[in-house]
This record gives C-alpha cells, sequence and structure tokens, in this order.
C-alpha cells in the first residue's frame, strides 16, 4: 500500500512539474505574459513615436538602470504614446523638469528611456508625467531626412 | 544469376511486412486505449518508468544545453552589438527545436531502449504467450499502458526541458555575461508566440512522443525471441527512433514554420 502511495506521489509530482513548466513557459517566455513587478513608483511620459520600445525596457539616468518601462499605451484624443515608468523606490529626487528620451543601444539594438536630470527643485512622485520628452528617432525617417538635405544642397 | 535480384525482393518485402505489422500494431493499440480507463494504475505505473525516471537526464540535459545556447549566442550576437537579443536567440531554439528534438532523443535512448528489451524479453520468455493463454490480450494489457505513457509524459518532459534550458541561458547570459535582465526577459516576451511557437513546440513533441514509443514497443513486440534478437532489436530501436524524429522533425518544421 505504501510503495502504491510512493508511485502516484512521485508521478503526480511529474505531472505537476511538467505543467508548472508549462505554465512558466507561457507566461513569463511568450506574449501571453502580462507580469509587472509592483514594487517603485510611477511615472507618465507621453511621445509622439515611441519607435520599438518594449514593456520591461529598461529605463536609465546617466547611463544606469534605475527603473522599466511598465506600460505602452495609445492616447486616441491626443494621438500620443503614454509611457509609463516604474522606478525603483530608492530613486526619489527625480526633479520635475527632467528630460526623457527614448534611446537606441547600439545601431540595431533594444529601445530603452534614458532621464536627463533638469535643475528644479521640485521633485516628481508617483502618478506625476514627465512634461518634456523627446521621440525615437527613427533610422528611416532619418535617413529620409538626410536625403532630402543632400538633394537640398546640390540643387 | 537471379539470386541477387531475388534477396533484393525478399528484403523489400520484409522490410513491407515490418512496416504493415507496425501499422496493425499501432492500430491494435490505438483501438484499445480505452483500456486503460479501467486500469488507470497501469498508465500510472507507465509513466513512472517513462517520465519520472527521465527526469534527471532530461532536467540536467536541459540545464546545460540552455547554458551553453547562452555562451554561443552571446559571443556570435555580441559581436552585432545585438547581445540583449540573447533571451530571444535562446527561447526559440529551445521551445521549437531543441526541447522536443533532444527530449525525443534523450527519451528514447532512457525509456525506449528500456520498454524495447522489456517488451522483447517478456517475448522471449513466452510471457506474451502465456498472457494470450489466459485470454488476456498482451495488446491491451502490456502494450497499450506503455503507449500511452510515453506519448503523455513526452509533452511534459519536452516543457521541463525548455523551461530548465530558459532559466540556464538566464544563469548564464544574465548572471555570468551580464546581459540586461529586464533586455533578457522582455525581448523574450515581445518576440516568442504562443500559437506560433509555444503550442507548435508542444505539438512536435506529442508526435515524437508517439514515434518514440510506437517504435520501441513494435520492436520489442516484433523482436526474434532470443537473447541475440532482443539485443538486436533494443539497438535498432534507439536508432530508428532517433532516425524518426529527425526526418519528421525536418518535415514539421516545414509544415508549421514554412510560411
Amino acid at each position: 500500500m505504501a510503495k502504491r502511495r510512493n508511485l502516484e506521489l512521485m508521478v503526480g509530482t511529474f505531472v505537476a512539474l511538467g505543467l508548472v513548466a508549462l505554465f512558466f513557459l507561457a507566461m513569463h517566455v511568450s506574449n501571453l505574459s502580462l507580469n509587472t513587478s509592483g514594487e517603485g513608483y510611477l511615472l507618465q511620459a507621453r511621445f509622439a513615436n515611441v519607435g520599438s520600445l518594449k514593456v520591461r525596457a529598461p529605463v536609465t539616468m546617466a547611463g544606469v538602470r534605475i527603473g522599466r518601462v511598465d506600460s505602452v499605451r495609445f492616447d486616441k484624443d491626443t494621438y500620443e504614446a503614454v509611457v509609463s515608468l516604474r522606478i525603483d523606490a530608492t530613486i526619489d529626487s527625480i526633479p520635475d523638469d527632467t528630460f526623457a528620451n527614448i534611446f537606441t543601444s547600439g545601431l540595431l539594438g533594444e529601445q530603452y528611456i534614458g532621464l536627463e536630470p533638469g535643475g528644479s527643485t521640485e521633485m516628481l512622485r508617483d502618478g506625476d508625467e514627465i512634461v518634456h520628452t523627446q521621440s525615437a528617432l527613427v533610422l528611416e525617417q532619418m535617413i529620409g531626412q538626410f536625403l532630402f538635405q543632400k538633394a537640398g544642397e546640390s540643387g | 544469376m537471379l539470386d541477387p535480384l531475388a534477396r533484393l525482393g525478399r528484403r523489400v518485402l520484409e522490410a513491407l511486412e515490418r512496416l504493415g505489422r507496425g501499422h496493425l500494431l499501432l492500430l491494435a493499440i490505438l483501438l484499445g486505449l480505452g483500456e486503460v480507463l479501467r486500469r488507470p494504475r497501469l498508465l500510472w505505473e507507465q509513466m513512472f518508468n517513462i517520465g519520472v525516471l527521465s527526469l534527471l537526464i532530461v532536467g540536467v540535459s536541459g540545464l546545460f544545453v540552455g547554458m551553453v545556447l547562452a555562451l554561443q549566442g552571446y559571443y556570435v550576437l555580441s559581436q552585432f552589438g545585438a547581445a540583449e537579443s540573447l533571451g530571444v536567440m535562446v527561447t526559440a531554439s529551445l521551445v521549437r527545436e531543441l526541447g522536443p528534438v533532444v527530449t525525443a532523443l534523450l527519451v528514447a535512448g532512457r525509456a525506449g531502449s528500456a520498454l524495447t528489451a522489456e517488451i522483447g524479453l517478456m517475448k522471449a520468455t513466452e510471457q506474451l504467450s502465456g498472457l494470450e493463454m489466459m485470454a488476456v490480450d498482451p495488446v491491451r494489457r502490456i502494450l497499450v499502458p506503455r503507449f500511452l505513457g510515453g506519448v503523455l509524459s513526452m509533452p511534459l518532459l519536452a516543457a521541463i526541458f525548455s523551461a530548465v534550458g530558459v532559466l540556464g541561458g538566464y544563469f548564464v547570459g544574465v548572471g555570468l555575461l551580464g546581459v540586461d535582465e529586464g533586455a533578457y526577459w522582455s525581448q523574450m516576451q515581445a518576440k516568442i508566440d504562443f500559437d506560433e511557437d509555444l503550442v507548435n513546440g508542444m505539438l512536435k513533441s506529442l508526435a515524437f512522443g508517439v514515434v518514440v514509443t510506437w517504435i520501441a514497443l513494435f520492436q520489442g513486440y516484433d523482436t526474434v525471441p532470443t537473447s541475440e534478437g532482443v539485443s538486436r532489436s533494443t539497438t535498432r530501436s534507439v536508432v530508428q527512433a532517433a532516425l524518426v524524429v529527425l526526418g519528421l522533425d525536418f518535415v514539421l518544421t516545414a509544415l508549421m514554420f514554412g510560411d
């Protein structure tokens, strides 16, 4: 009887392990995942164009990661992208005239948000909005502008 | 003069006969699948033999395959400044290809050979005939639970392999090589599709489960009932399963990810 129970226990563990692995793959690896870590505080920033900025992309200041992108959504009234940033709770001294840029790591790398602190003495708090933003540089647009300028010079 | 031709003909006919017997056996197994509902305990025993006992080798292999993928992938990707895509590369390789295929090869070696040897010995020692004498159908009693156990265990093992591999890649990529943790997961989550990648990988694994167990069972059931015959069948079971899995993988990949 005890032997049979052992067998059932082992098989049960095996099946449970397999299902956990499947669940992990589904929720943590594939695009089904909707996980957001609940630590830190949220800031909003509006961009005319976010390029290919992804949820969970790093938010950096002076090149050091201080948070992550929490969500990216579209504001249908202003036609802007609203990005919410989750900043580590320990970084509580971001001035309210901070500048938010979307940068690309490397020529074809992942996009991230770089914050440049301003000089204000007022600090941003949970739910506040970063007013000064600059959109992502879209490579095609830059090439287009470059060609347009060249054409203007030669003509 | 005509002897070589006749030999060739005999070879082909024998192969065709074996193929036919194999399919008849599969049909008999599929028709008998209801039997496990009456005796679920037989299925648990086989899931233990095939699934639980393969856990160690599958888990350890998955871990190391994931870690090696991260090392090799990082080396190439960092040359293009795309080391952030390491997570996508590791996961896509694991979930789409390496998880199902390597698991199938490991199970064929670890459990398939054991199945063949077990059933071959049962035949050699006339236990199967004994069952028939007692009016117990050996296909339903012996083969069906083993078949179902193998088919059900395979996708679970492949999922464990892939999950452990992704974690292994994470340890090496993020812990050792300094890839950004958020980039590792976020790029992965952005690029790995649930239906396209995960479900297709699991379907592949299910197909491999059917093929590997079927070949193992047939080789055992169809063995020449001597010790030499059993040993030969065991070898053949592993070799054939490996070849068929790799060939089938190409076909399934072309069908699933072709367009």
